[in-house]
């Protein structure tokens, strides 16, 4: 096992993946220490998605190590096991359970056990009950526990999303696009709640909206044709020679 | 733990569907049996023997929906997985007309002399016995059900895929079983039957027991369907309908998921089928088609899908129309299930129960509402 | 080969052959004796005919063998007959000039048996071996090839010796080969025999190489072997190559059926269940067609099937139009609904043609220039299977140029990659999607004209292609011409394959099979395109 990924919840070594001869991601590398919310820039195409599909098991590398914990293979598991390994992922557009109620969405989404038997015979308890009651507060939509998701506004979707991987308790989070379409207000609470999440876990943010980025005042990965372009805070990089000329333009 | 599970499945409507159901069973055989025929409300062998038909296409429906309506999965090979279960119950009622058939071979069928075949093929053994054969019911449509979605699912094959090879499957067991080579009597299938548990299959008493047998059939059914559906696990199958891979992302094995809701369903597929053919009194390769198929599901989608009540209502409705349509113009039953198809799909996506669900909702919204509104609305009244 | 060739020889030497006043009586004489004598004596009759060495006698050798020989009962002249009526025309057996008519009682058979017509067809091939033209000499080798008898052997190689055409000698050594191997000449010249047979001796060569390896020993008989397993391996290659070719025809069947449903299912992502009865509406429309043709201008009839495919193209196309616009356009993003909805549509479609039509086949004929065949080597090539393979090929390049080259085309495939796009582009979505599906249904349309060549025309014509069309398109891929036609060849040619071993219907059952386990493997098809899939 490589020694430098020991002792951090994801290191990404020499990833390359390409579709049809286009290099998606190109001998990436990243790492991310237990506990450090990280956000990730790029322009569009730089990889970040197709980045987080890596790690989520939908996409397989061509080639590199990606590592959970230090030693665990992440390109050996399938999406369905990576997640019970604690990583949780939030989609770029909102995806919620949308037949379900906002109660039953959450309900859906506690960590319990996940399998066919176990599920038939389930019967909700009182700490099931406690805990989705503590995150319809804590997503602010405790007053709409028995509306269907369907019906939910899109801020309020992307709010019960998130609820839903608090819910999950991952020891990782990845969070693609969280304030896309809302409204300043709601991106300030969005910001707020990713830093409370932060506390007791890794995050890792993909987002354009700098002033969002700027507000959760973390260390910053500037991604750009599939590999890194420069790390360090939002204001070194926006310094960064390299970022302006690709990202944020002259 | 089960009794949980009996529990929250019997909510109000399951019991009132179920109470329905037990009772045609009870009530029907007696009116059949036990009012003489001039009686008003005497009921005719005919409608029994129709009616009983329906109840297994009711059963078969049932099952449909399970995988379709509540998994997304919308089966062409469902006739398949009811064929094969008539096809057990039909070697079972083979095996029991002994040396009473045409060529008065004690253990070969008829059609099996008639191809010179010396000896029982061995996957007919065991079928002279009702419990082999009641397990074969189950495990053959089960197990093929479970190879087979052992491998599509994992492999992730959705939606038209999904749809295309399993009447693929279904097409080709069709090919398959029209083989005399096969064992299962080629081309005419397997007919004449005598017996079953040792009562004339003929008799008034047997058909009217078998009217009773597909109805709490489909009882249990609907008893079982209601407690998955109404579990966290039938959160899970309405979750992976709607989002496949947001399911997976939080750490539900989708393709277990769909395995044991495919093969629950294909059992209970294979248990129409076998209550069908006593019935109907022949099993042939025909019930491979996948024109039938493709028929179990509109009936489910006239009824309306996702709902447990939709299919039953759907399969006896359609059926009852068939057999009125095929009496009365039978040049035009394909243009009217034609048309129905169209219609129900641009019209009714959500079938009958749907639009009733929606018109009856609608209603109490009206009536709820206040002439002066504003404060009533959940929002504002928080 | 054999049948084709007698009548065309007999044809030659009634025509090439000039007579001589003296040899004409001398033969002529021997000709008439064939009236004298029993069955017995005709051997030897026949022998003294061939002794002449004329080729001439050869139109009345032939007739004698067919049984057409007969001799006038009143002066025992002999005469070639030809069935008039009720009478017989007699033709002079030398001159081939036609000499009176006799009633049937008047005339009596020259009577000969099999072991005579051996004979016959030997003495035949001796005396041809001279004839003028090369045509008739290579004929006349390859029938002592044949019957390869040892008494021809003498006049073959005083033919052999003054042979000068490369193409003829090279016949006449292969019959020389052949008859070598039946006598019992020193062991090297049959080494050479054999490894003569074996280079140029064709499918025919193989039992007489057989045989001799079975009877022979010694260096013959492993001679004799090698060349018998040469001469298999050859064989094999060319069944296989039989085989390919039956599996590019119905490749070819399968790629018409399919091509429709690629643009349908593979261009627009829709499930028409009714694709299978927009073939079936091409081929009522052949048989439509057809029928007026045959009551109204009869002389058009060959052009029958060119008449057919504007109007079928049309007919189906337009169907396909009405139904994107009545039905499927209200079902995008539904595609299990669109299966649903049009699968109604095809029933509709089945029962109206049944109900106009009848539900019996329907006779569709083959113009002239689709019937016969052709051979090439080891294989035979029936009309109808090339012209529909042609005709495959160019209904595929059609649609390819349409696609890829044409205005309409860069419409389509930018209203398949970016509806939104394209729109604000200014182009008509919906009118594109329309014409996309009629064009798919036209070419439905169009291999239903091809189809009902060989398929019966009946309700469920549709029926029994459409499970196989969407395996051809599944299997080679959604989206993609190229997958359609790889996908159809090769499904095609494995299920010819198999059917050696496995029977008709078992082979179709494995082929399902296969296709199934092979979407497991890769559900999208043999060229899926890759690419960032979000959220699916």
């Amino acid at each position: 096992m490589t020694v430098a990924a020991q002792g951090s919840l994801l290191y990404l070594d020499a990833v390359s993946v390409a579709f049809d001869g286009f290099k998606a991601i190109n001998k990436l590398s990243l790492v991310l220490e237990p506990g450090e919310m990280r956000a990730i820039i790029g322009p569009n195409g730089a990889g970040k998605t197709t980045m987080m599909d890596i790690v989520t098991g939908k996409t397989r590398p061509d080639s590199g190590d990606v590592l959970f914990d230090g030693a665990i293979d992440l390109t050996r598991h399938d999406e369905t096991t990576i997640a019970e390994l604690g990583i949780g992922r939030k989609f770029q557009k909102p995806t919620v359970f949308e037949s379900h109620t906002v109660q039953h969405n959450l309900e859906l989404a506690l960590n319990r056990p996940r399998d066919v038997f176990s599920t038939l015979f389930h019967r909700t308890t009182d700490e099931d009950q406690r805990q989705i009651d503590e995150i319809l507060d804590t997503i602010r939509l405790t007053h709409r526990r028995e509306e269907y998701a369907a019906n939910l506004s899109h801020g309020q979707k992307q709010w019960l999303e998130i609820g839903m991987l608090i819910a999950q308790e991952p020891k990782l989070l990845l969070v693609d696009e969280p304030v896309a379409g809302m409204t300043d207000a709601e991106t300030e609470e969005t910001a707020r709640l990713l830093r409370d999440i932060a506390k007791t876990r890794s995050v890792v943010v993909v987002e354009h909206d700098m002033g969002f980025i700027r507000e959760l005042d973390v260390k910053v990965t500037v991604l750009a044709e599939g590999s890194v372009l420069a790390e360090g805070s939002l204001d070194h990089v926006s310094a960064d020679e390299n970022v302006i000329e690709n990202y944020l333009g002259r | 733990m089960i009794s949980s599970f009996v529990f929250r499945a019997l909510d109000r409507r399951a019991r009132g569907v179920i109470a329905i159901l037990l009772a045609v069973a009870l009530l029907v055989p007696l009116a059949n049996l036990g009012l003489p025929s001039d009686h008003p409300l005497h009921v005719p062998n005919y409608t029994v023997g129709l009616v009983g038909k329906y109840l297994t296409y009711a059963l078969l429906a049932l099952a449909l929906d399970l995988v379709w309506g509540y998994c997304g999965i919308l089966s062409l090979g469902h006739g398949a997985f009811f064929a094969l279960g008539g096809y057990a119950m039909g070697m079972y009622l083979m095996r029991q007309i002994g040396s009473r058939g045409v060529y008065g071979d004690p253990v070969l069928p008829d059609f099996m002399v008639f191809l010179n075949w010396q000896e029982l093929p061995w996957f007919w053994l065991g079928f002279d016995q009702f419990w082999f054969a009641a397990i074969m019911i189950l495990a053959v449509p089960g197990l093929l059900a479970f190879a087979f979605g052992w491998f599509a699912f994992r492999s992730r094959v959705t939606g038209v895929y999904l749809s295309i090879i399993t009447q693929a499957m279904t097409y080709a067991l069709l090919l398959a079983f029209f083989r005399n080579e096969m064992g299962f009597g080629g081309n005419n299938g397997l007919t004449d039957f005598k017996d079953i548990l040792g009562a004339n299959i003929q008799a008034d008493t047997t058909r009217a027991a078998l009217f009773s047998a597909s109805a709490i059939a489909l009882a249990l059914a609907f008893l079982i369907c209601s407690g998955i559906v109404r579990s966290k696990f039938g959160m899970v199958l309405v979750a992976v309908r709607d989002a496949e891979s947001r399911s997976r992302f939080f750490g539900y094995r989708v393709e277990n998921v769909k395995l044991f809701v495919f093969v629950v369903s294909a059992m209970m597929a294979g248990v129409a089928g076998a209550l069908y053919v006593p019935q109907v009194g022949i099993i042939n390769p025909g019930e491979f088609a996948p024109a039938n198929s493709i028929e179990i599901v509109i009936w489910t989608a006239v009824g309306g899908r996702g709902t447990l009540v939709g299919p039953i209502i759907g399969a006896v409705l359609v059926n009852a129309g068939k057999s009125v349509f095929t009496a009365a113009f039978p040049e035009f039953w394909l243009f009217a299930l034609g048309a129905l198809f169209v219609a129900v799909t641009l019209f009714l996506p959500k079938g009958i129960v749907g639009a009733w669900s929606a018109a009856t909702a609608r209603l109490k919204r009206q009536k709820a509402k206040p002439p002066v509104d504003a404060a009533a609305s959940p929002e504002a009244a928080e | 080969m054999h049948r084709l060739i007698r009548p065309l020889t007999l044809l030659l030497l009634l025509f090439a052959v000039l007579p001589t006043a003296s040899a004409q009586t001398e033969l002529g004489g021997l000709i008439d004796a064939l009236s004298t004598g029993k069955l017995k004596q005709r051997s030897g009759q026949i022998e003294a005919i061939a002794a002449t060495g004329d080729a001439r006698a050869v139109p009345a050798l032939q007739a004698l063998r067919e049984g057409d020989l007969y001799f006038r009962k009143s002066d025992k002249k002999v005469f070639i007959t030809q069935k008039d009526g009720k009478d017989f025309r007699l033709i002079d057996p030398l001159s081939g000039e036609l000499a009176g008519t006799e009633t049937k009682k008047a005339l009596s058979k020259v009577k000969t048996n099999n072991r005579l017509r051996r004979q016959i067809d030997d003495v035949i091939g001796a005396l041809t071996l001279l004839s003028e033209d090369p045509q008739t000499r290579i004929a006349a080798a390859a029938t002592i090839f044949k019957t390869a008898d040892p008494a021809s052997l003498e006049t073959l190689e005083a033919a052999i010796a003054q042979e000068s055409d490369a193409e003829v000698l090279a016949a006449m050594q292969r019959a020389r080969a052949a008859i070598v191997l039946k006598t019992d000449a020193p062991d090297s010249d049959k080494i050479e025999a054999i490894e003569r047979l074996s280079s140029d001796g064709g499918r025919e060569a193989l039992p007489l190489l057989t045989a001799m390896a079975a009877r022979s020993e010694g260096a013959v008989a492993a001679a004799a072997q090698q060349a018998v397993a040469k001469a298999e391996r050859t064989a094999a290659l060319w069944d296989t190559g039989q085989t390919i070719w039956y599996g590019i025809s119905l490749g070819s069947v399968l790629l018409l059926a399919a091509i429709g449903l690629a643009v349908t299912f593979g261009v627009m992502g829709v499930i028409n269940m009714a694709h299978g009865e927009m073939v079936m509406l091409g081929a009522y429309t052949t048989f439509v067609v057809q029928e007026l043709i045959r009551a109204n201008m009869p002389g058009l009839f060959d052009y029958s099937l060119a008449i057919a495919l504007p109007l079928a193209f049309l007919v189906s196309g337009a169907c396909g139009f009405a139904l994107e616009r009545g039905v499927i356009r209200f079902l995008y993003g539904r595609p299990l609904e669109t299966l649903l909805a049009t699968w109604g549509v095809s029933l509709i479609l089945q029962q109206a043609i049944r109900t106009i039509f009848g539900p019996t086949n329907q006779e569709v004929g083959n113009p002239t220039w689709m019937s016969g065949a052709y051979e090439l080597g080891g294989l035979t090539f029936t009309a109808n299977r090339l012209w529909i393979v042609v005709f495959a090929m160019i209904v595929f390049s059609a649609l390819f140029v349409v696609l890829k080259k044409t205005a309409f085309g860069l419409q389509m495939r930018a209203v398949t990659q970016n509806r939104k796009m394209a729109s604000s582009m200014g182009i008509r979505t919906p009118w594109v999607d329309a014409l996309t599906f009629a064009l798919g249904s036209g070419i439905a349309g169009i291999a239903g004209v091809a189809l009902s060549q060989i398929a019966n025309v009946s309700p469920n014509l549709g029926q029994n292609y459409i499970i196989d069309s969407f395996m051809v398109v599944v299997f080679g891929g959604v989206g993609n011409l190229w997958g359609t036609l790889i996908g159809a060849m090769s499904l095609g040619i494995a299920n010819k394959f198999l059917e050696p071993y496995a029977g008709a219907v078992l082979a179709k059952i494995l082929i399902l099979i296969l296709i199934i386990l092979f979407i497991q493997k890769r559900p999208k098809g043999l060229f899926a395109l890759k690419g960032r899939a979000v959220e699916a």
